[in-house]
């Protein structure tokens, strides 16, 4: 079977005339349908309201219409090239940015590339079965369209392996769709990304703190040296933007339905009037903060350090950086618990870049608890939302040995087990949110526990049936 | 006050040499006796900064030294016998220069030990397989790599004076082995018992006299007064034993006229080789040209044609180019290696090779050289890798060129961006590769490749034998293993320079001990053992500070002060 690549395969890569490519994606493509039909969306669909990138420019990446989902053109797309582009921090700063990749950097390149084009498709294999349970066709919609993106973004990594990394490249891209979330045998690399997401509570949260460490990843590798990289992170920057919309929207519409519940009857316990208490919505948040802040890594890490020095991986927003850009002077201060007492050790600046992206990666987090403090304010509620310790609940790092409550204090095992169902989701709170959790298909309904949107997608309003069911 | 010579301020290293212009041996040929005769020019030294004081070599020595054995070898086929001797009194060779040693920089000492080390193994190969049997006739004291140079002979004769004595001082004198495979040939040629050579490779003053002859560290000691005579005669009987041709068959031998080469500073050209240096990645590119038609077809012909018949031109112009690029191209890490040429021509000279060096000395020759040339490369501390590309002719001996690499990555199809038309790339394996040219171990490279550890029933190199003979295509020889990789049109060119980048970014000396482990497997040789074991020991204490730093032994000889040990064993 051949392929009208421009067609097929929207692209701004010259796929047409790259043999290289046409090979190497005839024979994954049919993979990539088939892993999309057995492990992508449960739901069948006959047609859905999507967005597709069609094109770089302001108009082409946004191009809406209602497609069959296993019709969708996932496409290759780079931002455009800036041929005067620098390397702009670590040992080969001021030099030209490389079109190729050195064979020094193959194996970290590789490496780096190959975790972010896991995470792409194991969210969607997280996400798999939520929409048999979504709360509106206009929530339903917007799963597929972070479905389809993050399906795009796997694309957008196999793209590198097949065009600059040979033959082991392919073979990467293959095991990119024979890993899979959850799979015994086989899972995905990160730890984070073979947990099912069980609730569509949790896909909110999901979006909103795990795919925003997805954020501020590409944020890093969109500074990388390796020109076509960067160009590509930077074009998957714009897509994540509509999952952490679709993440702060959907707590922001969940929290304001808590409020106004707990207002109509007057109580917090909302649950019986089929509403997620506030108290609830905070545990979910103290849950996936924490899990999400593991996936920075260790505070200090050499491996960081050195993809930084090579010029693999930079920092978030480097260039506006005010130092050297090559760290070999500075310090920089971590936060840990010594003598059961928080405090901070100065460390060299180079070793402790999981630390600087993570304090990026917070103070960002922030603004959405202020969004939905706001509705609460708004709602003449006293009650707010907060991001919990960075110490708090955390697996990895200088925190996983310890207890830290929310507030920031170091307790014992013992303080930890009996307050621990007070500040992370117990059984008895999932059980509640999953029974909540019943589908509304009919255009403009929308489900009891959370609010309907203030607008809908594309000037559509509420009431559009964005999702044709065959 | 001893200074170290930096790499880039030592001049360049020519192994030009020619009889009439040695300056530290003589060459005095007898009927079927030649003696060579060291006479060292004090003042010859190859580098600046010491004085070759009591028969004491260096690199330039041993370069005169590699030429005459190769002349010997190639010029004189009436000579079976040759006598190595010293032409100065009481005084046999005192080894290697030590104030050489002690300014040289420490890629200099490893270079001049491993070139050391190829003609001693070249001296043993003569004997053994030209039928020119090496005596030494040890007319004084020989003292450490004098004496080893002795080892290297079939027969040591020491003259019986009371005061000449054979010795390995290095150990006490410089905290330094005895590298040129003295160690190894004590007790592994020698048979000396190991607790006696423990005891003579640390006593300064050597042996001498009957506890010479009994610790069998010579053959026979011969008083003053009866020297030449018996030096003679033992030279005559093994000159008796030698199945080269007599003297007056009227056999005579090629000239190796001097070597044409064409260098500049990207390059050094040959008729049959060329090297292309790319500083910027660190390798050099290396294609060797096969035959271009012209087969001999008889015996004769290949004698008129001499040093122009295409194995020995191509073999000499390698052999000088590897010599070359060890000593003077440091940095070039790795070498790329292609041929190019006709699989029929190349083939077709090899059979003239397989036809005739059981018969004729000549041909025979041409085929150990070939074989020592490999075996340089089998020890050259380069990344080596293979590329074999259409047009390539990497068939019987010349694969054994790929095979020597570290990898063989072979192009499967044509390049489509090519429009001439041609075959595929194509390995042909001939009998060749099944031990006519072995390793220092003993095995053939593909019995290397292939190794199936010593009760191995040799099932799979009789299945290869039947592969021989034929044009072998990518895929299938990366089926067959003899390729590391099959990369077609699209991927060859992404995926060479990626690996090629790669490999340049490793550490040199990770790599170097890396790639010294993978190429010998299986059985050891003592051939093998001086390299694997003398000569890697060596290396290392050539760089701990107990023989190079401020106090070690080797710097402070001759300076009147005590070296001093960290005296930790490691
Ligand atoms: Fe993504
Ligand atoms: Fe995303």
């Amino acid at each position: 079977m051949s392929i009208d690549y421009s067609e097929k395969i929207p692209n701004n890569v010259d796929l047409a005339g790259d043999r290289k490519l046409q090979r190497a994606l005839e024979s994954w493509q049919p993979n990539f349908l088939n892993w999309w039909k057995t492990m992508g969306p449960a739901v069948p669909t006959e047609d859905v309201y999507l967005r597709t990138a069609v094109a770089v420019g302001r108009e082409g990446w946004a191009h809406f219409d209602h497609v069959a989902m296993e019709e969708y053109r996932w496409g290759v797309f780079l931002a455009e090239r800036n041929t005067d582009r620098k390397i702009a921090f670590g040992e080969q700063k001021g030099q030209p940015v490389w079109q190729q990749v050195p064979g020094e950097y193959r194996a970290d390149l590789q490496r780096l590339i190959v975790i972010q084009g896991d995470t792409e498709p194991a969210s969607v294999e997280q996400q798999r079965r939520l929409g048999e349970t979504a709360p509106s066709l206009y929530d339903l919609r917007n799963l597929f369209q972070v479905n389809v993106e993050e399906g795009r973004h796997l694309w957008a990594m196999v793209y590198l392996l097949h065009a600059f990394f040979g033959r082991g490249g392919r073979d990467e891209a293959e095991a990119l769709l024979q890993r899979n979330s959850g799979d015994l045998d086989s899972p995905r690399i990160l730890g984070a990304f073979n947990e099912e997401t069980p609730d569509w509570l949790s896909f909110f949260m999901f979006t909103y703190f795990t795919d925003r460490d997805g954020k501020y990843q590409l944020g890093t590798l969109k500074e990388s040296a390796f020109d076509p990289l960067s160009r590509t992170c930077e074009f998957m920057l714009k897509e994540e933007s509509h999952h952490m919309f679709v993440g702060t929207t959907g707590v922001d519409r969940v929290v304001t339905r808590a409020a106004e519940l707990t207002r109509q009857y007057d109580t917090e316990e909302i649950g019986p009037h089929g509403g997620i208490p506030l108290d609830v919505i905070q545990k979910y948040i103290n849950f996936h903060y924490s899990v999400s802040l593991d996936l920075f890594g260790s505070e200090q890490s050499t491996n960081a350090a050195n993809y930084f020095t090579a010029g693999l991986k930079g920092r978030w927003q480097e260039e506006r950086r005010k130092d050297d850009h090559v760290l070999t002077e500075n310090s920089a201060k971590i936060d840990l618990v010594r003598d059961g007492v928080l405090t901070q050790d100065e460390v060299p600046a180079l070793l402790a870049l999981n630390s600087d992206l993570r304090t990026e990666y917070i103070a960002d987090c922030e603004n959405g608890l202020k969004r939905w403090n706001r509705v609460l304010e708004n709602a003449g509620l006293d009650r707010r939302l907060y991001l919990p310790h960075l110490g708090f609940n955390r697996g990895v790092g200088l925190f996983s040995e310890h207890h830290i409550t929310p507030k920031g204090d170091v307790v014992g095992p013992d303080v930890w087990e009996a307050k621990k169902d007070c500040w992370l989701p117990t059984e008895a709170d999932k059980t509640h949110v999953r029974s909540l959790m019943k589908p509304v298909y009919e255009p403009g309904k929308i489900a009891s526990w959370i609010a309907p949107p203030t607008k809908g997608i594309n000037d559509k309003p509420f009431e559009y049936e964005y999702v044709h069911f065959s | 006050m001893t200074t170290t010579i930096e790499p880039d301020t030592t001049p360049a290293v020519s192994f030009d040499a020619d009889p009439a212009s040695y300056k530290h041996w003589k060459l005095d040929v007898q009927g079927e006796v030649a003696y060579l005769r060291l006479d060292i020019d004090e003042d010859g030294g190859i580098v600046p900064g010491y004085e070759l004081k009591m028969n004491s070599y260096d690199l330039g020595v041993d370069i005169e030294l590699y030429d005459a054995t190769q002349r010997l070898r190639f010029e004189y086929p009436g000579v079976h016998a040759v006598v190595l001797t010293s032409a100065k009194d009481r005084n046999f060779c005192a080894g290697a220069n030590i104030r050489m040693l002690a300014q040289s920089s420490h890629p200099w000492k490893v270079n001049f030990c491993k070139f050391t080390n190829e003609t001693r193994n070249g001296i043993e190969d003569a004997s053994a397989h030209s039928g020119q049997v090496y005596i030494a006739a040890v007319n004084g004291t020989a003292a450490g790599g004098g004496y080893e140079m002795a080892l290297a002979c079939e027969e040591i004769l020491l003259i019986d004076d009371n005061s000449s004595a054979v010795s390995l001082p290095e150990v006490p004198l410089l905290g330094v082995l005895p590298g040129t495979g003295g160690l190894t040939r004590v007790v592994d040629k020698r048979r000396v018992r190991k607790d006696r050579a423990d005891v003579f490779a640390t006593k300064s003053e050597g042996a001498r006299g009957k506890q010479a002859v009994e610790w069998k560290l010579v053959d026979e000691v011969i008083p003053k007064r009866n020297w030449d005579e018996t030096v003679a005669e033992r030279a005559a009987t093994a000159a008796a034993r030698s199945n080269r041709p007599s003297n007056d068959s009227g056999a005579t031998g090629i000239a190796l006229t001097p070597l044409q080469r064409e260098e500049t500073a990207d390059g050094i050209t040959y008729e049959h080789v060329k090297a292309t240096f790319d500083r910027g990645q660190g390798l050099v590119e290396i294609t060797v040209f096969g035959p271009e038609g012209d087969v001999p077809d008889t015996v004769d012909r290949v004698h008129e044609l001499g040093a122009d018949f295409w194995p020995l031109a191509m073999t000499r112009q390698l052999d000088d180019l590897i010599l070359r690029l060890r000593a003077n191209e440091l940095e070039l890490g790795t070498w790329v290696i292609r041929t190019e040429g006709d699989v029929e021509d190349a083939l077709a000279f090899e059979k003239v090779i397989e036809d005739f060096s059981g018969s004729d000395w000549l041909v025979n020759e041409i085929r150990h050289y070939f074989k020592r040339t490999l075996k340089r490369l089998d020890v050259t501390s380069r990344s080596l890798i293979a590329l074999i590309e259409p047009g390539s002719c990497f068939a019987g001996a010349l694969l054994e060129l790929a095979l020597a690499c570290d990898r063989q990555y072979m192009l499967d199809g044509l390049m489509e961006d090519n429009d001439e038309e041609g075959a595929p790339a194509q390995i042909v394996l001939s009998a060749s590769n099944f031990g006519t040219f072995p390793m220092s171990n003993g095995l053939s490279r593909l019995g290397s490749r292939f190794w199936g550890g010593p009760d191995d029933d040799g099932a799979a190199m009789a299945k290869l034998r039947q592969e021989t003979s034929r044009r072998i295509e990518a895929a299938e020889a990366a089926e067959l293993g003899l390729v590391t990789e099959a990369f077609d049109d699209i991927d060859w060119e992404d995926d060479i320079r990626i690996m090629l980048e790669e490999r340049a970014s490793l550490s040199p000396d990770a790599l170097t001990g890396m790639e010294a482990n993978h190429r010998f497997v299986g059985p050891e040789t003592m051939e093998s053992r001086i390299f694997s074991r003398l000569t890697a020991w060596q290396n290392w204490i050539f760089v701990r500070p107990n023989a190079s730093g401020p106090e070690g032994a080797l710097r402070r000889y001759g300076t009147g002060r005590k070296a001093e040990f960290d005296r930790k064993r490691v």
